[in-house]
């Protein structure tokens, strides 16, 4: 298929269309999710959709998209609650009590989807679809709806933005500011759940968390404010939405769900390693380069300390000395310390091996060090 | 007295104050007045509800019984006279946000629905950055501050909130001494401005230096009134039982082992630890 006919085929603009937008709202609101650290409630949401997609559509008696979201949403809403529940007055702790209601909710699901599949039931075709969605079923209408929460959740954002800020900071705070932090977060949960729901029929129920979760971490590594975090987990959303599409459409029917999920986690790992100061790469970096300069502050202490107790500042310390003194070879960090002009070289006769004296300036160096080693060890 | 008013004269009032945690009672029928314009501490030891207190004052813990009254209103009627500092080690510091937009937090009530902070505001912030000398950091990440400055940053947060009555949870807990310094020269310059400041505080060698009013406090109040007529033997051995020796010279008493000091989850270096209330 060439791009423009691509473009212009109905089922791909669908398709495109909608992961673009489930890409947008749930990279949002997963970073207030994630920074509340309810990472795990999209997770919760969408395995307990399953059930509410089952009851949706026997109550409707068919694949009727309207009904089966409203189930999902009732039924994730369900779920919500009794996690808030079990964490409030038992005394379970958020994990298990997530992991509790999840299973038992999806276990639920799965055991409704089979009653319907075996009552033989025509219009029940491709209810399975939802455990790892169906992204070329999408219709316009499911479009307008997807539209409709995105745009919802585009207005509470921007216009509750300090709010939710600070709700997701320090809540008690905002609470002695009087902010009703409890209606705070509940909307932010019904936004989410409602993510959720909008997004089962690309991607699923079992990989939707991903699609509230991994935006917002990978947007978190590259940002110092949740003014740009946010729209940049939306944008990482997007981009995840699209390019999943394409590759789909492109490689003759894989499953566009996880496609869109293997994008997002691939950016979700460049941003582990390569962002710059979380990433685990500059991590290393800093870590070599410290452990770098404390080798060069070694030596010239060793230079320096040699030299004195020779009575001579132009004392030359031969290179084999200096290796077996540090038990490792120290050319290369002599050379590097050369290159500053802190150290020099010479050959000297009779031997003609390296010797190494400190200059000048790298006798001052050598001093500054052990003065601050001093005072810090006061 | 005006109408509706109840205890007009005193900054703080509370009558009969009762909290528990699953029948648990963590505050015990608490009565006790705070005047304006002193500093006064809160001490007791670990598990006496210091922290439970000023929650429940700010309305965060529900009480099962009793009223607070801020000269003569309830809470939620002077909440923008209120300021409030709660403990360092009740957020996430890795949240992606500045010390400036950490300050600018303190004027979101004032700001009320779908207002932005603007310039104006921001400024505000930075003169409040600057009142706790932190005005180099306005740009920081807040995860890269020492534990100090993120301290110092909350109390510019409530700075800027211009109260007339100060709630501070453990404000000197695990700083160090140049930040405590400052922070009780910042806070005696607000008592000094007439405003009333309330400390839960944990080091009993500094409370007479630092305070002139104090409510001792374990699950029940044990005594409260000026620091000098308060600070006896007597009462702090009815707060801190056996946990406490005391060398005690011409009626005033000295911990020689302070008792919250020595208790480990108390210590400033354990701060995440230090908290008593679930």
């Amino acid at each position: 298929m060439s791009v423009h006919a691509l473009l212009t085929d109905y089922t791909v603009q669908n398709v495109i269309l909608g992961a673009l937008m489930l890409g947008l709202v749930s990279g949002m609101l997963g970073s207030f999710a994630v920074l509340r650290k309810q990472s795990l409630l999209g997770d919760a949401l969408s395995h307990a959709a399953l059930p509410g997609i089952c009851l949706g559509f026997l109550a409707a008696g068919a694949r009727e998209l309207g009904a089966i979201m409203l189930g999902a949403l009732l039924a994730g809403a369900l779920a919500a609650l009794l996690v808030l529940l079990l964490t409030r007055y038992s005394r379970l702790k958020t994990d298990a009590a997530l992991g509790i209601v999840l299973s038992t909710f999806f276990a639920l699901g799965v055991v409704l989807l089979t009653h319907i599949q075996g009552t033989n039931n025509a219009s029940q075709g491709g209810l399975d679809a939802f455990l790892f969605g169906q992204a070329a079923a999408t219709l316009r209408g499911d479009l307008v709806i997807m539209a409709g929460v995105t745009l919802l959740s585009l207005i509470l954002v921007t216009g509750l933005w300090k709010e939710f800020k600070l709700v997701c900071f320090d809540p008690g705070f905002a609470r002695a500011l009087g902010m009703p932090v409890l209606a705070l977060e509940v909307t932010l949960t019904v936004m989410i759940a409602l993510a959720v729901v909008v997004g089962l029929q690309i991607v699923g129920v079992v990989l939707m968390a991903a699609m509230v979760i991994a935006p917002a971490v990978a947007a978190r590594q590259w940002c110092r404010r949740l003014e740009t975090m946010v729209p940049l987990a939306a944008l990482f959303g997007i981009v995840s939405g699209i390019s999943g599409a394409l590759v789909s459409t492109l490689g003759r029917g894989l499953a566009t769900g996880p496609l869109i999920v293997i994008s997002v986690s691939l950016l979700v790992v460049v941003s582990l390693l390569f962002a710059p100061r979380r990433g685990m790469l500059w991590e290393l970096i800093q870590r070599s380069r410290q452990r770098r300069r404390l080798r060069h502050q070694q030596l010239l202490t060793t230079l320096y300390r040699l030299a004195e107790r020779h009575g001579d500042h132009d004392f030359q310390s031969e290179q084999g000395l200096l290796d077996s003194y540090h038990r490792t070879r120290t050319r290369a960090a002599l050379a590097r310390l050369e290159k500053r002009g802190w150290v020099e070289s010479r050959q000297q006769p009779p031997q003609n091996t390296t010797h190494w004296a400190l200059t000048g300036t790298g006798r001052d160096e050598a001093a500054r060090i052990l003065a601050s080693l001093n005072t810090g060890s006061d | 007295m005006p109408l509706g008013l109840h205890e007009p004269d005193l900054a703080l009032h509370v009558e009969d104050l009762t909290v528990s945690y699953q029948s648990k009672p963590v505050l015990w029928d608490i009565d006790f007045d705070i005047p304006p314009g002193v500093m006064a501490a809160i001490v007791g030891p670990n598990g006496a509800g210091k922290s439970t207190l000023i929650k429940s004052i700010l309305g965060l813990t529900p009480p099962i019984a009793g009223h607070v009254t801020l000269f003569g209103r309830p809470y939620r009627a002077q909440r923008k006279r209120v300021g409030y500092v709660p403990q360092r080690s009740s957020v996430d510091w890795d949240f992606p946000t500045t010390a400036l937009d950490v300050v600018t937090m303190g004027l979101y009530g004032q700001l009320g629905w779908l207002r932005r902070p603007r310039k104006a505001h921001r400024q505000r912030a930075r003169e409040a950055l600057e009142q706790v000398g932190m005005q180099d950091y306005a740009n920081r990440q807040i995860s890269q501050l020492s534990g100090g400055q993120q301290q110092r940053v909350f109390l510019a947060r409530a700075l800027i909130q211009q109260a007339d009555i100060y709630f501070l949870d453990e404000p000197m807990a695990g700083v160090d001494a140049p930040t405590e310094r400052a922070i009780v020269d910042i806070l005696r310059g607000l008592r000094d401005a007439g405003k009333t400041v309330i400390v839960v505080h944990h080091d009993l060698q500094t409370v007479r230096t630092y305070f002139d009013w104090l409510l001792i406090l374990n699950v029940r109040v044990i005594a409260q009134g000026p620091v000098e007529a308060i600070y006896t033997a007597d009462n702090l051995r009815k707060a801190y039982g056996g946990q406490i020796a005391l060398l005690e010279s011409t009626g005033t008493a000295t911990p020689v082992v302070d008792a919250a000091q020595a208790d480990a989850s108390e210590a400033p270096h354990a701060p995440a630890s230090g908290r008593e209330t679930p």
